[in-house]
Parts: structure tokens; sequence; C-alpha cells
């Protein structure tokens, strides 16, 4: 499979191109955050405070590392599932937020935020976290870094694998690929 | 008379260190098979793609002693303890805790257990405690084996209190519909432990304790291992596929491990494990 290469901060442009079953590699900076980072995140938006990284066009990685061994940036760094964020996502794409990186499955308020904020969710292979940690050069945590695996992290990427599930068409991978794959038992 | 064999619970921790970190290093050569025979059957480019991903992805671990997976997992144990052994030296759950503190440490493994789950939720930090399940079992041996179970498989599985005049029709539907209800989450293939009969903490344990067999095992039992059967192949027709992206390979395997129930009951749960299905045992 050809993949697109893609760079961040992602544009409306580059969002809109993508398409549900797209392989893609995607080369630049983005963020590292799961259940506490999301939920502080979502309360500093909602108290009108800055937030520790610029918001839009970004792509967050649903993802909480193991710790790294000396002379690596990062440990195991595979995707977590998404849904535990499903909570939060639409209000973070109406900030500005343009990609999701994770595994599993999305409500349908999610996806429906997809189309009015014109963003897109991604799957990165859940389970294959060494081989992934390959493809991310640097790490800086820069907020929260008492929640450990769960703090927000600046990750640099270099041609990091993904696989569009969503996009901002309203396509959906899980859903399409499955029908194609099914049959009578 | 049996003769009592003494047995220093240190010996236990340091067993316990050495399985945490090699099981989440090294994928089991039956599972590494298993991805490896799937890339030759599943029909789905895309699927083929993540399942040569995961099998670059166990060599990338096994060659440089790194986690196979970041989720390196809530540390279960199942420990069969000789009637005829005496532990000395500490205590025995003390000694597997211990274990898992120096085997997380030192292997650098994520810590991922929370304390005060409802409100709090804050992490032990050495992932800490382990779930022990101890049966004493005849002889002078102790046999532990450490499961590393990750989160998001976990989270997928399902207990079913059903009705006896379900029957078999039910029950397995219960489990199709578990794993179709899973979808994605549980980063398929999946290997699927079922349990059948008991009360409902052991039919848990028994769905667990399947999920030790060697994927390519054939239950002793031709009537369970036909069940088996018929469920890889309904779980695999749904369509789910690696990752969930489609394809013909949901489930690598189905388990099944059944005991005696109330006449009034008909309790089977299932728990999902990922395709990273991480075990280790030692005897000592």
């Amino acid at each position: 499979m050809a993949a697109k290469k893609i760079t961040t901060p992602l544009t409306d442009d580059v969002v809109r191109d993508l398409k549900a079953g797209d392989a893609v590699e995607i080369t630049g900076v983005i963020y590292q955050a799961r259940d506490s980072a999301h939920k502080r995140l979502v309360a500093l938006i909602e108290a009108g405070e800055e937030l520790p990284f610029e918001l839009q066009g970004a792509v967050v990685y649903y993802m909480g590392p193991s710790p790294a061994k000396p002379g690596r940036p990062i440990g195991s760094a595979g995707p977590t599932t998404s849904g535990r964020m499903d909570a939060y996502a639409p209000l973070l794409m109406k900030h500005g937020l343009k990609g999701m990186i994770g595994k599993g499955l999305r409500t349908a308020e999610v996806k429906q935020a997809m189309v009015d904020e014109t963003a897109v969710y991604f799957a990165a292979t859940g389970g294959a976290g060494a081989l992934l940690a390959q493809r991310i050069t640097g790490n800086e945590v820069i907020a929260w870094p008492e929640l450990g695996a769960e703090a927000v992290a600046r990750l640099e990427v270099v041609n990091f694998p993904a696989i569009v599930v969503n996009d901002c068409h309203g396509g959906d991978l899980y859903e399409e690929g499955r029908k194609k794959y099914a049959r009578e038992a | 008379m049996s003769t009592i064999r003494e047995v220093d619970v240190h010996e236990i921790t340091a067993a316990v260190k050495t399985m945490c970190i090699t099981a989440n290093y090294d994928l089991p050569a039956d599972v590494y098979e298993a991805l490896k025979q799937a890339q030759q059957t599943e029909e789905s480019p895309v699927g083929v793609e993540v399942l040569g991903q995961l099998v670059e992805n166990a060599d990338i671990a096994a060659r440089d002693r790194v986690p196979i997976c970041q989720d390196t997992g809530f540390a279960v144990f199942f420990v069969e303890l000789g009637q005829d052994v005496h532990l000395v030296g500490g205590d025995f759950e003390a000694a597997v805790n211990e274990g898992v503190r120096q085997g997380y440490g030192d292997g650098y493994l994520r810590k991922s257990v929370a304390e005060e789950p409802a409100y709090a939720r804050r992490n032990t930090k050495d992932n800490t405690p382990a779930i022990i399940h101890t049966q004493v079992v005849p002889g002078a041996k102790v046999h532990i084996t450490m499961m590393a179970k990750g989160g998001g498989a976990e989270n997928m599985s399902s207990l079913n209190m059903l009705k006896p005049s379900q029957g078999w029709a039910g029950m397995s539907q219960a489990v199709v519909d578990t794993v179709s209800r899973a979808g994605s989450n549980p980063c398929p293939p999946v290997v699927i432990g079922v349990g059948i009969g008991g009360t409902i903490d052991m039919v848990t344990v028994l769905a667990k304790k399947a999920l030790l067999r060697d994927i390519g095992s054939v239950h002793p039992d031709p009537r369970i291992a036909g069940m088996e059967g018929e469920l890889l192949e309904r779980i695999n027709a749904l369509g789910i596929g690696p990752q969930g992206l489609g394809g013909r390979t949901t489930a690598l395997a189905v388990f099944i491990e059944e005991m005696p129930c109330h006449i009034a009951s008909m309790p089977m749960a299932v728990n999902v494990q990922c395709h990273a299905q991480r075990h280790k045992s030692v005897e000592l």
C-alpha cells in the first residue's frame, strides 16, 4: 500500500484530501494525551485558560508509553483505545484539533464532529508499540509530569504509519471494512 | 509419609521478576507462528499489512529487549502450590508483589495500576498489587504462571448469567455478540477464553485460565474441541479482521474451560485477549 505523506500541523485542505482506508505516514510534531490529560485539557478550555500546546491544526496521539530505556527517546508507544476520549474529543475539535491517532470505535457524536469541524481519525496498529516507537525521534513532557504515562508530551515523529478510519466526509473504515469481509457462518 | 520441602520465598521473588520482564519482551512462539500463518491466509491487504507489522514488532521487541506493547498489563498469577512445600523466608504474597515491583521497575515496564478506582485513581507506581490465584495441589513443587493482561482487551470481556433453557445456542451467540460488540477495540486478532459453569467468581477465572492454552492445541474432550472450532469459525465470519479494519482474521483461537454449575444457573464468561498474549511459567 502506497502511503500518503502528510506533515503536521494539519490544514483543512490536507484533511479533506484524506479518505477512509488511506494509509498515511505522518511527519512533524504530534501531542501525546490520554484519559487524565484530556480531562484537564477540557477543564482548561471551559475555564477559558491557555492550553499547554497550540490546538489549531494539532494532532493528538492517544498513547501512554512504557518508560524509555537509557539512550532512547521513548519506550514502547502504541495507541490506546480511543473511545475513552470520546467525551472530550468534540470540544477539542471545536477549538482547532484536526487529527486524532488511536485505535478502536468512536461514537456517532465524535464522527459528526469530524464532519462539522473538518477533522480526521487515524488508527495506528495497537500492540505494535516497539515498532511505532522507532518512528518517534523526540519526546518532551510539556504538561502535568505528575501524571506519568498520562502526561502531555510533544512528540517528534518521522513517517509514523497510520490508516485513516474516519474521514471528514463521513467515511468509516471500521464499518466499511467489516461489511466487505463479513460472511454467513 | 511425604517429606516436606522448603522453598524460600526469595526464589519466588526472583522468578516472578524474570517472568514479568520476559513475558513482556518475548511473544510466545505459538502466538508468533499463528500471526505468521494468518499473514498467509488473510484476504484483506490492510489486514496482511497489519499482521506484518505485528510480526516485525515482535522481532524488534525480542531483539531490542523492549516491551511488545506499552500496556505491559496487570500482573496476574496462577500458582499451583504443592501441599508438601513449606514456604520460608517471608510472606508469600508479599514475595510475589516484590517480584512484580522489581520486574516492572528494572524491566522498564509501564506501571498501569490505579488505586481508589472510583475517585482518586492514583497510580500505585510499581504495578502492584498483583492478582494471585493460588491452588493447593499434591506434590512438593511450586508452579507459577504469570500473565500480563492489558486493559483494552480486558474491558471488552463479558459475564453472562444465562438461563439453562438457552443451551449452547444461546451461549455461543453470547460469545459471538461479545466479540462483535468489541469490534476494533481489543486489538484483534484476539484470543478468546470462555468459561462455562461454576459461579460468577469461578466462571471468570475459568475464562482467564483458558487463555493459557497454546494456540494450535486441541482440547482433549472432542465435544469441547468441536465447540471451540464452531466459535472460531463464527467469529472469523464477522469480518472484523486485524485491528478491526476488515478481514478474515478476527480471532487466532477460542479456548473453553468448563465445570459443573448450579441446577438453576448457566454462567458463561468471555475473557478477551489481544494478540499480545503474554504469559510465562516457571516451576520451583
